[in-house]
């Protein structure tokens, strides 16, 4: 794949400006926003937005750093979708006035750069595999002390400081299948995904592990690519369709019963990949069942019997992710699975259903605001008196796992269905 | 040239109140300003102000300069400020209002009171609180709800709209059929005039000797002054809550069972009334378990203590299957109960699933004529070829029937508004008034007229000059227009108003 900036003609004209008149501006939306709450400034409220957004379409605005300031302050997180009672497609606006910025040559050339490079990096394996290889050396070896000890994070420009402290533990080792219990009737299949494999190789174990117990073969295909998500959020919705046909291409020859995934935010783009390419007439229908096969883990197993489950002595409070909860509206069953596990207290914070921080690539590009959501976050997961905080996508385990260490509060962010393999676990040579 | 080249037509708003005539404000007082709450919270280029020059009506005006103050003495020496350099000021809250009220009909400089959002003080046990204009409305609630209390007006914007907004309004609710509007909640204000003082009105118990000032405020619409501290009376949250659904497949024996409840000699709470259209948008919303074959429903409450409530919702329920409810529906619950609720806080917003603009009308009538004023409102809808949904509290014989339009249609926009003033006509014949809750803003004012002579709006204009705001404070609103307002009225609504006759003040 070469880099291709060139916009494809594409007919989602029509989209944009239906999806503008929908709203009709009154406001519901504003309490739902994170930077809403944090700043007070219409201008960085869902309302706002849309209002900039519009006032561009028509030419009524220019795309001044300000503007695209407050377009891209937005977390993309969706909590105005759940708050809107007239059904406005936030998400799909915001990606399409990125997307539509970047095609007409209007962003600036950072974003292109960093275009250009979430394309080089995040479906290419191999690739992935060296950088994630470099940063373990670089964590596991003296040199990261001497680094941050120099202080030549801080004299570099940007936040360059602040990002690397924000770089996620890597584990020792990446996730890879290994065999499956025999005598599996049922199979699904299952996203890996770019990043996670490496940063949160547990997860994935776990998820085939329960899996496995609920009677599941999981079939990895073998051409996954990355979902695309960070691409269509960043604007880049050219190149996330391509990444969506190969999966199309890579799963529907599966005939499994289910595709599986346990990010929440690549969950999310998978189930829209029907929108993403409702004009594409080769590939909407099969698009369509694509989506229409797409389960978050925690979905898909809170409908079956979940069967004996032991011990897990621990207090949890639950983070919604923003992609599960407002993109795929799944509020209850992550909820529902932690209260079944014996011994374990789920103790609710005031505010679950409120972004991070972490939102992709967030809190690396607007790590400002990022650290004051997270900082609120954190707030609100102490008054529960829980540290360990269980949430349901691997940027929210990362964000929250920098929260807990930065508070010195020890814990941990795992998600919900280690917990649950925890519990099935905890029944070994029981049952 | 377009941005985002993705649209074919330009979508010039419903109708731009005019040109603005006091032009770019002088950088002379941008400094002032910024010289007061930074920089960051004085905003000025057009695309900033882009974003303050709506809330949820269909107006648009965009200010000359916006500016977030943090505290009262902010907000005084910017109303100061404004004033040297003579530009008028228009104070907002969260921009949900729906009559135009937080619009900059001639710009000036909109003084936007969202970072003042602190509850100073909350006292338990004399149920008061002190809060900032900023705080929402809900989150007041929620932060005195661990003492068994809660802030009685409630409007549909409740989670969004601020409490000084609601001051402005006089904002009602479904709620205040029992409870009372705004005006019954209010005990004391601090307040800035038009000369930059900081003065206290009202108190902070029911009667404070001397003029009720605090009384003549609330309402006002922004036009005597800027609220920058309000005291508020606290209600207990009651022992027994039931909700009562009661389904009904002709509207006129909704309407029936309304007068019929009432006429028994019970208040309930809350009594609302959904039409069709309003059922179909917010099951579609929310899936509240609205049937969607029902010509009307209404949504009963009734609190208080649990004899009395259990004895009372027998009572409506017997009453509403008389009147031919096909079915009534009760939850006692908390969580049963908030589902049969979110349909109805959720109505008028779910109306953008099918039409991208309403008009929302807010009109009283005495409740005995409910029935004919709303089938006249429809049968004038229908003759203007215009769909109307109706969610209104049915209790108080306030009703908002809403016009759905798309304002992309040529002429459609005139139409919805001629509409709407041959409705607000009607409930004025009927005996009844252009505004129950909403405020009177810059739709309405030109139907004052209907209401009020000149002797009496003589009266109300001597009340503004007393208070030294004259056309300060938030001009063009809740009067009649004005010198200098007549040339940014809105012309179609006037030449509306104008044919179905009575005075009008241009």
């Amino acid at each position: 794949m070469s880099i291709d900036l060139h916009p494809e003609a594409e007919p989602h004209t029509h989209a944009l400006q239906d999806d503008l008149s929908r709203c009709i501006h009154c406001g519901f939306c504003l309490q739902a926003c994170p930077t809403y709450l944090e700043l007070g400034l219409e201008a960085d409220s869902p309302r706002g937005r849309i209002q900039l957004i519009s006032a561009l379409a028509e030419g009524r605005a220019r795309p001044t750093p300000s503007v695209l300031g407050h377009l891209d302050l937005c977390l993309q997180c969706r909590a105005c979708e759940t708050a809107c009672p007239s059904g406005v497609q936030y998400g799909r606006i915001m990606e399409t006035a990125r997307a539509t910025l970047v095609e007409t040559g209007e962003r600036p050339f950072a974003w292109r750069l960093r275009i250009a490079a979430m394309r080089q990096v995040l479906p290419h394996k191999t690739r992935l595999r060296a950088l994630i290889g470099l940063l373990r050396v670089y964590q596991q070896s003296p040199l990261r002390e001497r680094v941050r000890k120099s202080g030549i994070l801080k004299r570099l420009p940007g936040d360059v400081a602040e990002a690397e402290s924000s770089l996620p533990e890597m584990p020792p080792a990446s996730f890879a299948p290994t065999p499956q219990p025999p005598g599996l009737t049922s199979a699904v299949a299952m996203l890996t995904g770019c990043v996670m494999p490496h940063l949160f190789p547990k997860a994935h174990e776990a998820t085939v592990r329960v899996l496995n117990r609920l009677g599941y073969r999981v079939v990895f295909p073998e051409n996954e690519t990355c979902c695309g998500a960070l691409n269509l959020h960043g604007g880049d919705r050219v190149f996330a369709r391509r990444l969506a046909r190969r999966n199309i291409d890579a799963f529907l020859s599966q005939g499994v019963e289910a595709i599986i995934v346990n990010s929440a935010g690549c969950g999310s783009t998978m189930k829209e990949y029907a929108d993403l390419l409702a004009y594409d007439d080769q590939y909407r229908e099969r698009a369509r069942r694509f989506s229409e096969l797409t389960r978050d883990v925690l979905e898909f197993v809170a409908a079956h019997d979940l069967g004996p489950l032991g011990e897990v002595r621990r207090v949890v409070t639950y983070q919604d992710s923003c992609h599960l909860v407002h993109a795929q509206r799944v509020k209850t069953a992550p909820r529902a699975i932690l209260r079944q596990i014996p011994g374990l207290e789920l103790r609710e914070m005031d505010s679950p259903d409120k972004c991070c921080g972490s939102a992709g690539l967030y809190s690396m590009v607007q790590p400002e605001m990022s650290q004051r959501l997270l900082s609120s976050k954190m707030d609100d997961v102490e008054t529960t008196g829980a540290t360990c905080v269980a949430t349901a996508n691997p940027g929210c385990m990362t964000q929250l796992e920098t929260g807990l260490r930065q508070r010195g509060l020890g814990g941990s962010a795992p998600h919900v269905i280690e917990l649950l393999d925890e519990a099935m676990r905890a029944t070994h040579g029981r049952d | 040239m377009p941005i985002l080249n993705v649209m074919v037509d330009s979508v010039v708003p419903a109708y731009v109140v005019g040109d603005v005539p006091h032009g770019v404000v002088s950088g002379a007082l941008l400094s002032a300003l910024e010289a007061i709450v930074g920089k960051t919270y004085v905003m000025s280029t057009p695309e900033d102000l882009l974003v303050y020059e709506y809330d949820a009506t269909i107006d648009r005006a965009r200010p000359q300069a916006v500016v977030l103050p943090n505290t009262a003495e902010q907000v005084a020496e910017v109303v100061r400020a404004a004033r040297r350099f003579d530009v008028p000021v228009i104070p907002r809250g969260a921009g949900t209002g729906i009559s135009g009220g937080a619009l900059a009909a001639v710009g000036g400089v909109v003084i936007a009171l969202t970072r003042m959002k602190r509850v100073l003080e909350v006292d338990p046990e004399n149920r008061i609180a002190v809060v900032e204009p900023g705080v929402v409305n809900l989150d007041l609630s929620r932060a005195v709800a661990k003492h068994g209390l809660f802030y009685a007006p409630d409007p549909s914007s409740q989670r969004a709209c601020t409490l000084g907004g609601n001051v402005a309004e006089n904002a009602g609710g479904p709620h205040t059929l029992a409870h009372g509007a705004t005006t019954s909640h209010v005990l004391g204000l601090e307040l800035v005039l038009a000369n930059g003082d900081l003065v206290w009105v009202g108190g902070r118990t029911r009667d404070v000797p001397g003029i009720d000032l605090t009384g003549a405020f609330v309402g006002s619409e922004g036009t005597l002054g800027v609220a920058t501290k309000i005291v508020v009376r606290l209600s207990r949250l009651p022992e027994s809550t039931r909700t009562l659904l009661a389904i009904f497949n002709r509207l006129d024996d909704a309407s029936n069972a309304v007068t019929a409840i009432i006429a028994a000699g019970i208040v309930p709470s809350a009594l609302e009334m959904m039409d069709k259209m309003i059922i179909h948008a917010v099951e579609q919303a929310l899936h509240c378990g609205y049937p969607l074959d029902a010509e009307a429903v209404l949504l009963i409450e009734v609190d208080g203590l649990e004899e009395s409530t259990a004895e009372e919702s027998t009572e409506i329920d017997r009453i509403c299957i008389a009147s031919g409810a096909r079915e009534v529906r009760q939850a006692v619950e908390q969580a049963g109960r908030d589902l049969l609720w979110a349909g109805r806080k959720s109505s008028l917003s779910a109306l953008g699933r099918y039409f991208p603009n309403f008009y929302v009308l807010d009109g009283v009538v005495p409740r005995t004529r409910l029935v004919e004023v709303l089938r006249e409102s429809n049968a004038v809808a229908e003759r203007y070829g215009l769909a109307v949904a109706n969610v209104f509290h049915a209790g108080d014989g306030n009703l908002h029937p809403n016009l759905l339009f798309d304002e992309r249609v040529p002429g459609t926009t005139e139409k919805v508004l001629a509409a709407g003033a041959e409705i607000m006509r009607l409930c004025v014949d009927a005996g009844g008034s252009i505004t129950g809750e909403h405020g009177v803003g810059l739709e309405k004012r030109d139907f004052m007229a209907w209401l009020f002579d000149d002797a009496d709006m003589a009266a109300m204009a001597k009340l503004k000059q007393a208070f030294g705001a004259d056309e300060y404070f938030n001009p063009c609103k809740a009067f009649p227009s004005h010198r200098g307002c007549g040339e940014v009225g809105h012309a179609n609504l006037q030449q509306a108003a104008g044919r179905l006759g009575g005075e009008l003040y241009v």
